[in-house]
């Protein structure tokens, strides 16, 4: 009996699919870096092993995170994958206790009811059949909800859904063809037999009752194992690679491995690891403010994964991190993105079929040509300070927030040098943003010396642009602070004394401090020190843009004002009397977009500071302590 | 092109700032960055990228300058002045009729890039 001629397309498209993931996992093994491989390898033995299960089942199959964004969406993601792994599981149990022998090839499973038409007419056997019906219709409870997510997206919470390309769309259908077929396939078999539980029983029942079930059964049987078959053999192509490639990048991250800044078998299995859910367009505020709705993560790593020239989509990116934060899979789109721009122009190249399956190593990363070159700056030789204060370039067109920031250091005493009074050299960020890490070493070494000469033990910045460089990419001793860190500081250890400003303010995590840099509770500790702290819809990891961000270089400016707007009316949506920024970039765009005043923290802490006079009565040396550092 | 003497006989003076050279410029670099940043169009050069740029602080990079340079069609010039830009985006801030100063920069050092592989 075991050779029926319809289980062909099932086993060889399931043969297909084991032997292909396991030659492509032990591809990208060995294209890992040394240090990478090292770490995969500690981390079998280990911890990350035991991790990355209890990460596999809550994410891949019970789909948790996605649950959190809408119960619907994550209910139709948890039957399909925690319901056809029930399937799986259970389906085995049944064929290797029930069947004639054990320990049975896979087919023997899929196909049971084929096989043993007549089990489970009493007993136990009853009630195992019970459950693998349940186990059926909950499957096909998601799947309904598939169908209609497909038609009508709003209903499970997602704004839209993404495009998808031919064999996406094949894979699709005949991942849908599979558990109806297999309903159907049931339902005749046990129709002609009179076995079968509530589902495929009854359903058999009704359907031989006026058709001749014995003879049809086979036709619904062959397109079961040929849906089955057709996914399988379209999984590598297609967005459903999804499904194997999640456990080994769960594995790869519980490991210790992250993007860094090239391809890499990392990125290469992040790419095949994204399933094209679109979670990320529903996020993304240059779709649903300014109506650009080719550009999002989603598309990025679909062009990525097609090798299409997609220098256009990467540029197109304001950068802000929503996407990467909501995630269900855990991307690093960021780094993603940045790895990308510093890659030289792409030739769009429009992959065959056979190519898709081939496994190639991405064509290597060539650095741009350096475009820039800072030749000309020359050496300082800065005074010796302990706290240096480095405006930055956005700061100076900003004066005001100097201003505050001046008044509030010589309130506390703090002797300090201002590194930029005279306009400094740009940090470096808005180069790297554009992919261009040469250039911007240049000017790194260039302010890197500075301060060191300088001596200085704490490094403040106005600009969170300036404060994500100095943390993440200079080598500095000096520990760097944002001016909302250091406020809080000198508050902390009393050497700032502030009144009370009767004033209901929102705060406007800036993406570089918020995301960029997990800067979220010290900017709220001051506010609420001087003023009333309303709460915001958007805010921490899910903070809006505020529209003028440096990490889009192609934006226009109509754009970036509907991005702006839009950001400030649901900031603005409790009428604050003041919408309070730490960033002079988002201080400048918001004040353009709204009617509310806009300010920065340290104009406010400004404001609540005594009156001049009260000052030199009462001046206190400061003693700012200085952090462990946590520069690495 | 008519040569200066010539042009002085029919009573025409040439102000040599004022002449564009259509043998000694190429306007493929306009054409490039006009369509890859369709607002370099709108720049009306009030200058005031120039007042508050970073690099030109120190050194004579001028944005301003810049553009007539991409206008004229003046590679030599343009080739050496698209290096100094740090892309901070002061200029993009100030910029009153909205141009994207720094894809300008981007688009035309890319241009000039091509240029050299003969892309253009």
């Amino acid at each position: 009996m075991n050779s029926e001629l319809f289980i062909t397309p099932f086993n060889l498209g399931l043969y297909f699919i084991l032997i292909y993931s396991v030659v492509r996992s032990t591809v990208w093994f060995r294209n890992l870096s040394r240090p990478d491989k090292l770490r995969l390898q500690r981390g079998f033995f280990g911890r990350p092993f035991m991790d990355s299960l209890r990460e596999i089942f809550s994410e891949s199959l019970l789909h948790r995170k996605i649950f959190k964004k809408n119960p619907l969406l994550g209910y139709m993601h948890m039957s399909l994958a925690f319901g056809w792994f029930l399937l799986i599981v259970f389906g085995t149990f049944e064929a290797d206790f029930f069947g004639e022998k054990h320990l049975n090839p896979p087919s023997h499973a899929i196909f049971f009811r084929w096989f043993n038409p007549d089990h489970g007419s009493e007993g136990f056997a009853r009630i195992y059949g019970f459950w693998m019906d349940l186990l059926l219709a909950f499957i096909l409870s998601g799947l309904l909800l598939a169908v209609i997510k497909r038609f009508i997206p709003r209903m499970m919470g997602m704004k839209k859904t993404t495009k998808h390309t031919w064999t996406d769309r094949i894979a699709l259908t005949s991942l849908w063809l599979i558990f109806p077929s297999r309903l159907l396939a049931e339902s005749f078999t046990c129709g002609a037999h009179g076995s079968g539980s509530f589902l495929t029983g009854n359903m058999g029942a009704a359907l031989a009752s006026f058709l001749p079930a014995a003879e049809i059964a086979p036709v619904f049987w062959w397109l079961y194992s040929l849906a089955l078959g057709t996914f399988f053999l379209l999984l590598p192509v297609s967005r459903y690679f999804h499904i194997p490639v999640e456990l080994f990048l769960i594995f790869m991250r519980n490991s210790g491995i992250t993007t860094g800044d090239r391809h890499s078998s990392y990125t290469e299995v992040q790419t095949h690891a994204c399933s094209s859910c679109g979670v990320c367009i529903g996020v993304c505020q240059m779709s649903y403010a300014a109506g650009i709705h080719d550009i999002q993560s989603a598309y990025f790593i679909k062009g990525l994964r097609n090798d299409r020239d997609i220098a256009a989509i990467t540029a197109n990116c304001l950068m802000c991190g929503r996407c990467e934060e909501v995630c269900p899979v855990g991307i690093e789109l960021g780094p993603m993105r940045l790895i990308e721009r510093r890659q030289g122009e792409r030739e769009d190249h429009k992959l065959r079929l056979a190519e898709k399956y081939t496994i190639t190593r991405r064509r290597s990363t060539l650095e741009k040509a350096p475009t820039q070159s800072y030749g000309y700056l020359e050496r300082e030789e800065p005074e010796k300070a302990e706290v240096l204060f480095f405006a930055g370039c956005m700061t100076h067109l900003t004066p005001s927030v100097i201003v505050a920031m001046k008044k509030i250091m010589d309130s506390a005493g703090v002797k300090y040098r201002f590194m930029d009074e005279q306009g400094g050299v740009c940090c470096g960020r808005p180069l790297m943003l554009a992919g261009r890490d040469k250039e911007a070493r240049e000017l790194i070494n260039h302010n890197s010396d500075i301060i060191w000469k300088s001596g200085a033990q704490i490094l403040v910045t106005s600009c969170p642009i300036c404060y994500k460089v100095f943390r993440e990419s200079y080598y500095l001793e000096a520990t760097v602070m944002h001016h909302s860190e250091f406020i809080n500081l000198l508050i902390e250890e009393g050497s700032l004394r502030l009144g009370y400003l009767h004033r209901k303010v929102v705060y406007h995590d800036p993406c570089e401090l918020g995301r960029g840099s997990g800067i979220y509770d010290e900017p709220r500790a001051v506010i609420s020190y001087v003023a009333e702290l309303q709460q915001a819809s958007q805010e921490r990891n899910m903070s809006l843009c505020c529209g003028g961000s440096l990490g889009n270089l192609t934006l226009s400016s109509e754009k970036r004002a509907l991005i702006a707007a839009d950001a400030a009316r649901t900031l603005t949506v409790a009428s604050p009397d003041e919408l309070i920024t730490a960033c002079p970039l988002c201080k400048k765009t918001f004040a353009q977009a709204t009617e509310t005043k806009v300010s920065d923290i340290a104009e406010l802490v400004a404001a609540a500071l005594p009156k001049p006079a009260e000052i030199a009565a009462k001046r206190r040396p400061a003693r700012a302590a200085v952090r462990t550092s946590r520069i690495g | 092109m008519m040569s200066e003497g010539r042009a002085n006989k029919f009573g025409f003076a040439i102000s040599r700032s004022r002449l564009i050279d259509y043998d000694a410029t190429d306007r493929k670099v306009r054409e490039y960055v006009t369509l890859r940043e369709p607002s370099f169009r709108l720049c009306f050069a009030c200058g005031g990228c120039t007042a508050t740029c970073t690099a030109g602080q120190h050194t004579s990079f001028n944005l301003r300058r810049m553009n007539t340079y991409i206008r004229r069609g003046e590679i030599e010039p343009l080739r050496e002045e698209v290096t100094r830009c740090m892309l901070c985006g002061k200029c993009l801030l100030v910029c009153p009729r909205g141009v994207n100063t720094r894809n300008v920069v981007a688009v035309a050092a890319e241009a000039i890039r091509k240029l050299g592989r003969n892309e253009l």
